[in-house]
Parts: structure tokens; C-alpha cells; sequence
């Protein structure tokens, strides 16, 4: 293990802010990282093992205890729930004889849930060590069974089972782009950096990852920065469920992604960039690397790019499993080998991110409008849209409906038009932007896409008439509690409080109070939470209470009060031990 | 004329770079917090400092001043939401304040007196947490630990030492220890230094000291912590 | 007579330190006895409360025994006060939550030391015990909470009185203590 370690650590430069790729190798090759690795990465890195624990134990993918040499891990998005995922994982759970959240004796195989992989329109889906595998069925998990038992490699496994469609169905001005590589750049130093900044000022171009910052605003900000050393991220880390636009952007349009963070590093002035990858699409890695690799050939990248006086280049760093690492100030300490908390701001990252140095954080769908807006120009994107939310945005469509995938719309076209042309039927809601987003009802079919009426990072699922809300409401809540990461008291403590109150209520244990009890926590999360997730975290409960109150409201018993744990399972170890099943050894859960 | 905010209607002077709390704190008002000491980096994790400024909910411990900033921070509904997160503290862990040793001396106790908070409101979480009395003069009760980093900032930044460190995610937070085996007894603490003494809750205790003042002459039996706090904390602002 | 505030009490998993302390308030017991008489209480040894105003409950829950004597108490009484911390956090017993029950059984009737015929007792009569110790608000709805182990004379006093005026119960920094 010594020499794997100096070497990995070599290959890493020795550098610290690494520690996720370091960690993310040795968990490969060892399926956990071993408290020897540990120690010797503590030694060889020069950082305490503190904080290395500290990491591991922070990202979903990292074990301190040894996983399955076939680890697989099932998405838990609702859109999976909706194509059947508990059943699958019964049967999966059954076929391999592993219970879901735990090793297999012999150490073979593990087996767990994990949070939306980002395959919404081909699931049921999931990863196995790492790699991301689609359109589960019976047929197919028996296949994979049998090949755990023979113990193939996932390398050999068949080809089908790792196949990722774009599935793009309405392409408008970025998808239906041909941009070529370099294109963008060529016409960004024509026109003149200033005037090109201008252009995408006039694009009226706001952030795509939902925040809808002027993209043109954040860039001038860092390089109006007096300190000099500057950087490009491109925010990769789609983890919002139901969200998988940024796949298809990254899989058929990467050299325009790269091409907006050059452009991006050219205006701003800045040497490196990072595209930060989301673990669940290691799938991806490859491939950009060979993009990336053929941009520097192309002197896209590298030194004196395209015969200027400009340097820039870009690394791939993985992430593994945290949603939280969305936020970009929690995506900038992930990046620097950290754990994945949102910092306290300001300081913002134009004036201080990575390294504490200005730092232009975009997501992926931005740095592709950008490239294209340097070609075409700011009036060819702002001829599209509304007057406040100008271009168009790339949606992720799931859920219920004929055709799920990829569409391209203006904003301000209405939900009705979109779920005609994605063949939706029946529909009983909409979750745009997903979960953090909006719940909207089949009475509300008439609001628009746009930063004036429904923001969205690109997320859009659809449910139908026999879909059961409070099983989305739930998952969701399930999912915000799971994902929190841990750092304030109101979204730490709050979001696990919120799951519990839902549940007593779903489980039909709520009674009179309970609902302004689950009204009273979803205002304390929102309003005190020290990032978006914990202000967005109670949006299901919250807007799903604003529509459907008597839902809620049908859940309660008609009594003051009922506990909310059961209370008859709770006599059932002493009634075991002293072996009695009279009626004075149970209790009913509420006064008879 | 030096730069002001107004606090509650009250205008508070500030210089470039201070923040709400240590504006407020130098000019004599006191803003509830557990996660903040004037002597270490601000963290603004546990939210008790929220303060609504302009309309919008910040951590006084962390937002800067600035001028004419119209900040609220005594009002009823911000008071009932700090007495809100203290029970979800209370309830995250295990305080049972009549077997501690911190009782009487205890930030977290004194906050939730202040506030005048009788009951945990929220359904427990009976967390299974562990004891780490392996050290023969500083012991760990888990069971307390608020996840408020002092001690991890001022093993770093007081003692030039990294004993402390915050591990897991969301309510499977943790203390861990920068030891061999994990155990405190395996560390680098002494029991001099600043990290084995600022702990705002008893998860953190010096042995053989406990139950040395006699209830009634404890910090918090009379005084109140806003009180006892800006003694203590004025000066580092000021 | 006829007007007079009745009130009961009782102690669940609790020690009776509160009632010891409510005992405290002295010479006061004589005027809170021309406004007050017991119900259900150690003091008068009526087995089961009815119709109470005021229902006083010492103690956290940690058998069946005691769920049935708090829903007693919710169910008769107007007013439900959960009293000094075993029953706002469940308390000293409650550090039992840290021990799984299975354990704590076995070692106390199976293979502690000094344990003879070792048998775990199964009499109908016995109440069996909750997995954990819990505190009452997750049982039946509270109205009240008098912190404290135990809550001082002066807390009952102050409750007691404020509530026998009609005034909103609310206790002074002093009188507010967890231990």
C-alpha cells in the first residue's frame, strides 16, 4: 500500500487540495480507504487525519469500512420510485442476498440507495462501482447477478447496460448550435474582449444553475479584482433531483462548455479553470479529458492559446456524492480537498474563492450560452424570451410522460405547452426546478417559465392524476435531510425534525396540532438555514400545504394528541424477554 | 463622525471590517450566540445571532456592518425563533443538566435561560453518543458536543495544535479526536491548553474540577448571560 | 367549597423530589389549601383522578404503567404541567437510553453479579418497560412546563398563584433552572 500511495500522492503533485481525487482512487482500489492510508496520506500530504476522516466521512462515496467489490448504489430519486425502483431493489436485494444498506458477508457485493443519479428519463438507475447503469428491469438485474456471481469485471460487462442517451427532443438556439471548437474564442478576440463582455451584457444572460445572477455583472466583479491570480469554474455538479440537462450538455456539446470557460478565463484574466464533475457521471470523465486533450492540441488550451498572449487551462476534478457541493462556495472548498460547506458570505467568490482568490463560478448550461453569444452575438440570444429572462433554458423533463428527455424552450412559454409537446396526460402537478424549486397544481398550468414567475434550474418532472403527493412530498423531504450538510443548527437539526413530523403525519399518527407544528418548522428551516438548501429544503411541504391543505389536514386524527412513535413496538423487548403476550403487555397507541 | 447601523432602533457605531456582533458587543448590546468567541475566527453555524438585517435574516457574528444598515434583533418573533433552534439543539443531543458538571456554567443552559425556554418542545432524537474519558485530565461527553467548533479553532489558533476536528454530515455530525487510536489520551491536548477550557456546553470538561462552586454562586445562577457576556466579551471588541 | 380549584398529582419515572419540593413552599400550603383541594395525589390517596383543573405530573415515562396514568391524567385533567426534568427530558432515567433494554434486563436479572435465580420477572401484574425513557410532551399534549430537579418551592407558588389569579403562569430568570 506504501508505494500506491506515494505514487497516487505524486501524481497528485503532492498537493492537499487533491485529497478528493486521492481519496476517490484509494477507495477504488481498496473499496474503502484503510486507516493504514490514512495515516500514510496524513504523513505524505502534511495535513492532520483529521481532517481526512473529516472528508470521508462527508461524501457519500467514501467508506471508512470496507464496501462490496461490486458496490451498487440505486437511484432514490422520486422519477426512479415512478418506474418502479422498490420493487426492483426488492428483487435485487433478494437475487444477490443483500439487504440494502449493507455488506454481504462474503464481502462480494453491498448494496444501497443514493441520491438521484441524474438518469431520470432511463431509469430505474444506478451506479456500480462508480459507473452509472440505466434502464434497470428484472431481465437485466438477473443478468447483472449472474455476473457478480461470476465474478466478471464491471469492464466486461455489456456494453447496453452502461449506455446513456441524450434523448433531446426540442432543440432552440444552444442545442441546435453547430458550433465549432474555437469559433467562439476566434470571434471573442475579433471583436475585442470588452466589446465581447458587452455583448454578453446585452445577451441579458442571468446564471442557468437557477440563481439567475447577470452573468455579465459576475465576471466584470472578479476582474475588476485587484489580485491578479483569477479563476473559471464550471459547476458540474448537477445533483439537483430530477436534473440531467448538464449530462447531455457535457456528453454532445463539451467543447462549447470549454470553449465559455475560455472565453470566460480570456475576459476575466484568468490561468486555470476546473470543471467539477459530479461523481455520478465518472461515465463522462474520459471522454472530456480526450475533448480537453484535443483542445490543447488544437491551441484551444494550453499556452499562447490560438497565438495570443494567453495562458488557460482546465482540470477535472470528480466530486463524490454531495449535493450540497451545488452551492458554489461548497463546490470551491470541495475543490480545494475540503468538505463540501458553504461558506459564510460575503466575501463572494468573485473576490474570494478558490484559494481565497477571485473566482467566476457558472454553471455548465451558462459557459454554452456564453460560447454562442461570442459568435453570434448579445442580440441574437436576447431576440429570444421574455424582457426579464432573456434566451432560452434547457429543461430536464421526467416523470409522466410519453416522451422524457431534453427540451429547449424561449422563457415565457407556458407549462401547458410543454407538457403537450412532452406528451403528458392526466397531469396532477409539476415540480419545476426540482425539489427546492416549485410544486405547481394542474391549476396552474397557465404560468410561464422566466425569473419573473417560475425560475428553474432545468428540472421538471411531471406526476399524473395517480400519483400519491405525500409519497413525493416525503421523498423529497427524505432527500433534503439526507443531503443537509451539517454545519447550522436550523438545517442540521431542522430537516431531520421536518422528515420526522411528515412522516407521523403520513403514517397517519398526527393529530389536531401537527400541522402547524410541520407549518412552525418549515418557516424556522426556511428563514434561518445558512445556505439554499436549508431556504429551499422545506419548499415541498410548504408549497404542497399551500395547495392541498385538506390533504394534510385528512391525515389527522380527530384527538389532541398521539405520540409520534410506536408505542406498542416500543414494549416489544421487554415483552419478549419476560415472554408475555397478555393484554397488560401491550398498549394501544392512542386512549381507547 | 464615525459610521453607524441602527440595532433595534438604537444607532450603533462601527469602524471598516467589524461585524454586527462586534459592533453591537462594543457598543454594550448583546446578540444571543453559542458558536461565537471574540477571540477566534467567527464560524456562524448556530444561527442564536440571527439578526434580520434590511430584511433579510443574517448571522450578526459574521455579516459585516455597514452604514445605515437597519438590523432587528430584540423583537419577540426573533426571540421565540432563538428559542426554537436552542431546543433543537437540546433535543439533538443529550443534556441532562442535573448529572452535569457544567450545570450553572453552562453557555448553552444560559442562552436557553435567557430566552426562557422550559421544555425541549421538539420530539428527541436519543442519540447513541459516546464518553472519551481515556485522558487522564480532559474527558469528552459526546453526548453535549453542539458541533460549535471552538474547540477545534482554538486547538488551531490558540494552542497551534489541530486536536479537534468536526467529522460526517447533517445530524451525523461528530467531534473526532487527531489521534492514533481516536482516543484523546493518544492526542497532542494538555490540559492548559485554551481548546480544553472553551467548550460551551460540558462535552468538553477538565477532570476532578466539577462541582467545585456550590449552586448559587455558579455564572448563570444570578446573572444572566447577556450580562456575564458582555463582562467577558466587551473588551476583545472594544 | 364548591368552587375551589381541584388539582392532582402524581410521580411516573420520577423520584418524588418534585412533590418534596412543592411541600417546600411551607406555611403557603395552609393559604393554597382555602383555593385548592387534591384530587389524585400522594398526599390523599385517591387511586384515580376525575374532573380536575390542574393535573401535576412528576416523572418521564418509562413503563406501560406510567402511559396509563398520564392519559388518566390527560383525560380528567383541564390543565396538564409536566413538572421538574424527568418529565420535560425524561431526566436521570432517561441515561438509561444510552444502555439498549435488553442489556439493562440482562444484567439485572440474568447475570449481573450477585444475581440469584436469574429469571427475568413476567408477572401479569408487572408493567413492562418502554425501550426508552421518554419524555411526557411525547405521550399526551402538555400544557405547562415547570423546569428544575426539582422545580423550587417558589416555581409551584408562582405557577399556582398566577394560574389562580387568571393570570398567564410565567416564571422570573431566578426561578427558571434545569437543575
Amino acid at each position: 500500500m506504501e508505494s500506491f500511495i506515494q505514487n497516487l500522492v505524486e501524481t497528485h503533485s503532492r498537493r492537499p487540495t487533491r485529497l478528493l481525487a486521492i481519496l476517490r482512487a484509494v477507495q477504488a482500489r481498496y473499496f474503502h480507504i484503510p486507516n493504514q492510508a490514512i495515516r500514510l496520506l496524513s504523513k505524505e500530504l502534511n495535513i492532520p487525519t483529521t481532517r481526512i476522516i473529516g472528508v470521508i466521512e462527508f461524501y457519500s462515496f467514501l467508506h471508512l469500512t470496507p464496501r462490496g467489490r461490486y458496490d451498487i448504489l440505486i437511484s432514490d430519486s422520486i422519477t426512479d420510485h415512478m418506474l418502479g425502483k422498490h420493487n426492483l431493489m426488492d428483487y435485487l436485494s433478494n437475487k444477490l442476498s443483500v439487504s440494502p444498506g449493507s455488506v454481504r458477508e462474503d464481502g462480494l457485493v453491498s448494496l444501497d440507495n443514493t441520491s438521484c443519479t441524474g438518469m431520470c428519463d432511463q431509469g430505474p438507475a444506478g451506479l456500480i462501482n462508480g459507473h452509472a447503469i440505466t434502464r434497470l428491469d428484472r431481465p437485466r438485474i438477473d443478468a447483472i447477478a449472474q455476473l457478480i456471481d461470476e465474478q466478471m469485471a464491471v469492464e466486461d460487462w455489456p456494453k447496453e447496460f452502461f449506455e446513456v442517451g441524450d434523448n433531446i427532443y426540442q432543440s432552440d438556439l444552444l442545442l441546435s448550435s453547430r458550433l465549432t471548437a474555437g469559433q467562439g474564442l476566434q470571434s471573442t478576440f475579433a471583436r475585442g474582449l470588452k466589446e465581447t463582455l458587452s455583448e454578453i451584457d446585452h445577451s441579458g444572460l442571468r446564471g442557468r444553475g437557477g440563481a439567475g445572477f447577470k452573468t455579465a455583472m459576475k465576471w466584470r466583479f472578479c476582474a475588476e479584482e485587484s489580485e491578479q491570480e483569477r479563476y473559471v469554474v464550471c459547476n458540474a455538479d448537477e445533483g439537483e433531483p430530477g436534473t440531467f440537462k448538464d449530462r447531455v450538455l457535457l456528453n454532445s456539446y463539451a467543447d462549447q462548455v470549454f470553449e465559455g470557460m475560455t472565453i470566460c478565463a480570456a475576459l476575466i484574466g484568468a490561468k486555470q479553470g476546473f470543471l467539477y464533475l459530479r461523481g455520478e457521471y465518472l461515465h463522462l470523465y474520459h471522454k472530456l479529458e480526450n475533448v480537453l486533450e484535443q483542445r490543447r492540441q488544437s491551441g484551444l488550451l494550453g499556452n499562447n492559446i490560438l497565438g495570443k498572449d494567453m495562458n488557460f487551462d482546465i482540470e477535472i476534478c470528480l466530486g463524490a456524492g454531495a449535493y450540497i457541493c451545488g452551492e458554489e462556495s461548497a463546490l470551491i472548498e470541495s475543490l480545494e480537498g475540503k468538505c463540501g460547506i458553504p461558506r459564510n458570505r460575503p466575501p463572494y467568490p468573485v473576490s474570494q474563492g478558490y484559494l481565497n482568490k477571485p473566482t467566476v463560478v457558472n454553471n455548465v448550461e451558462t459557459f454554452v450560452a456564453t460560447a454562442n453569444i461570442a459568435l453570434h452575438g448579445g442580440a441574437w440570444f436576447a431576440a429570444k424570451g421574455t424582457e426579464k429572462s432573456q434566451g432560452t433554458k434547457i429543461l430536464s423533463i421526467s416523470g409522466d410522460c410519453l416522451r422524457p428527455g431534453i427540451y429547449e424552450y424561449p422563457f415565457g412559454v407556458t407549462i401547458r405547452q410543454i407538457l403537450a409537446d412532452c406528451g403528458a396526460h392526466d397531469v396532477l402537478g409539476v415540480q419545476i426546478g426540482g425539489p427546492s424549486g416549485t410544486f405547481i397544481s394542474n391549476q396552474e398550468l397557465d404560468r410561464i417559465l422566466g425569473f419573473e414567475d417560475l425560475a428553474t434550474g432545468g428540472s421538471f418532472i411531471v406526476f399524473n392524476s395517480t400519483r400519491n403527493i405525500l409519497d413525493i412530498v416525503r421523498n423529497f423531504t427524505d432527500f433534503f435531510a439526507h443531503e443537509s450538510c451539517g454545519f447550522c443548527t436550523p438545517c442540521r437539526v431542522g430537516t431531520s425534525l421536518l422528515k420526522k413530523q411528515l412522516d407521523k403525519i403520513v403514517d397517519g399518527h398526527g393529530s389536531a396540532g401537527d400541522v402547524v407544528a410541520l407549518e412552525e418548522l418549515t418557516r424556522l428551516v426556511k428563514n434561518h438555514s445558512h445556505c439554499g438548501l436549508g431556504q429551499t429544503a422545506a419548499n415541498p411541504i410548504i408549497h404542497t400545504l399551500e395547495r392541498y391543505p385538506d390533504l394534510y389536514q385528512s391525515q389527522l386524527k380527530k384527538i389532541s394528541y398521539e405520540p409520534g412513535f410506536d408505542l406498542n413496538a416500543s414494549l416489544e423487548t421487554a415483552r419478549r424477554m419476560a415472554n408475555r403476550n397478555d393484554a397488560g403487555a401491550h398498549l394501544a397507541q392512542v386512549e381507547e | 463622525m464615525s459610521k453607524t447601523f441602527t440595532l433595534d432602533g438604537k444607532p450603533i457605531p462601527f469602524e471598516d471590517g467589524q461585524t454586527i456582533m462586534q459592533a453591537a458587543t462594543a457598543a454594550g448590546v448583546y446578540i444571543p450566540h453559542l458558536c461565537h468567541h471574540p477571540e477566534f475566527t467567527p464560524h456562524g453555524s448556530c444561527k442564536l445571532c440571527n439578526v434580520n438585517v434590511n430584511g433579510r435574516n443574517c448571522s450578526a457574528c459574521t455579516f459585516p456592518a455597514t452604514e445605515g444598515q437597519d438590523v432587528l434583533s430584540e423583537t419577540t418573533e426573533i426571540n421565540q425563533d432563538r428559542q426554537k433552534i436552542t431546543q433543537m439543539l437540546f433535543v439533538e443531543g443529550n443534556h441532562f443538566c442535573p448529572s452535569c458538571e457544567k450545570s450553572g456554567n453552562c453557555q448553552l443552559q444560559g442562552v436557553a435561560y435567557h430566552l426562557n425556554m422550559l421544555d425541549n418542545h421538539f420530539p428527541h432524537f436519543y442519540a447513541e453518543r459516546k464518553m472519551d474519558a481515556s485522558h487522564p485530565d480532559v474527558m469528552i461527553d459526546h453526548n453535549r458536543c453542539i458541533f460549535c467548533t471552538l474547540c477545534v479553532r482554538a486547538s488551531q489558533q490558540a494552542d497551534s495544535k489541530d486536536v479537534f476536528a468536526i467529522s460526517g454530515r447533517g445530524i451525523n455530525k461528530h467531534l473526532i479526536v487527531n489521534s492514533e487510536s481516536g482516543q484523546l489520551k493518544d492526542s497532542d491536548i494538555d490540559a492548559g491548553d485554551r481548546a480544553a477550557h472553551i467548550c460551551p456546553t460540558g462535552a468538553i470538561l477538565i477532570k476532578r474540577t466539577g462541582y467545585t462552586v456550590p449552586i448559587g454562586q455558579r455564572i448563570y445562577d444570578h446573572k444572566q448571560i447577556d450580562q456575564v457576556s458582555l463582562e467577558t466579551e466587551h473588551e476583545s471588541h472594544g | 367549597m364548591a368552587n375551589k380549584i381541584r388539582v392532582a398529582t402524581t410521580s411516573l419515572a420520577g423520584c418524588f423530589g418534585c412533590h418534596m419540593s412543592f411541600l417546600d413552599i411551607d406555611e403557603r400550603m395552609l393559604q393554597l389549601a382555602e383555593a385548592v383541594e387534591f384530587d389524585r395525589s400522594p398526599i390523599t390517596d385517591i387511586e384515580h383522578c376525575t374532573n380536575c383543573d390542574i393535573g401535576l405530573i412528576e416523572g418521564g415515562v418509562c413503563n406501560s404503567e406510567n402511559v396509563h396514568v398520564l392519559r388518566e391524567f390527560r383525560k380528567n385533567c383541564k390543565t396538564l404541567v409536566a413538572v421538574g426534568a424527568c418529565a420535560i427530558n425524561g431526566g436521570l432515567p432517561a441515561m438509561r437510553n444510552f444502555i439498549p433494554l435488553e442489556e439493562c434486563l440482562t444484567e439485572a436479572y440474568l447475570d449481573g453479579i450477585g444475581v440469584e435465580n436469574p429469571q427475568i420477572p413476567s408477572d401479569p401484574e408487572l408493567p413492562l418497560l418502554l425501550d426508552k425513557v421518554r419524555p411526557i410532551h411525547e405521550i399526551v399534549k402538555i400544557d405547562y412546563f415547570l423546569p428544575g430537579c426539582p422545580p423550587s418551592a417558589d416555581v409551584f407558588w408562582k405557577f399556582l398563584t398566577d394560574l389562580l389569579e387568571g393570570r398567564e403562569p410565567s416564571l422570573p430568570y431566578e426561578l427558571v433552572h434545569y437543575d
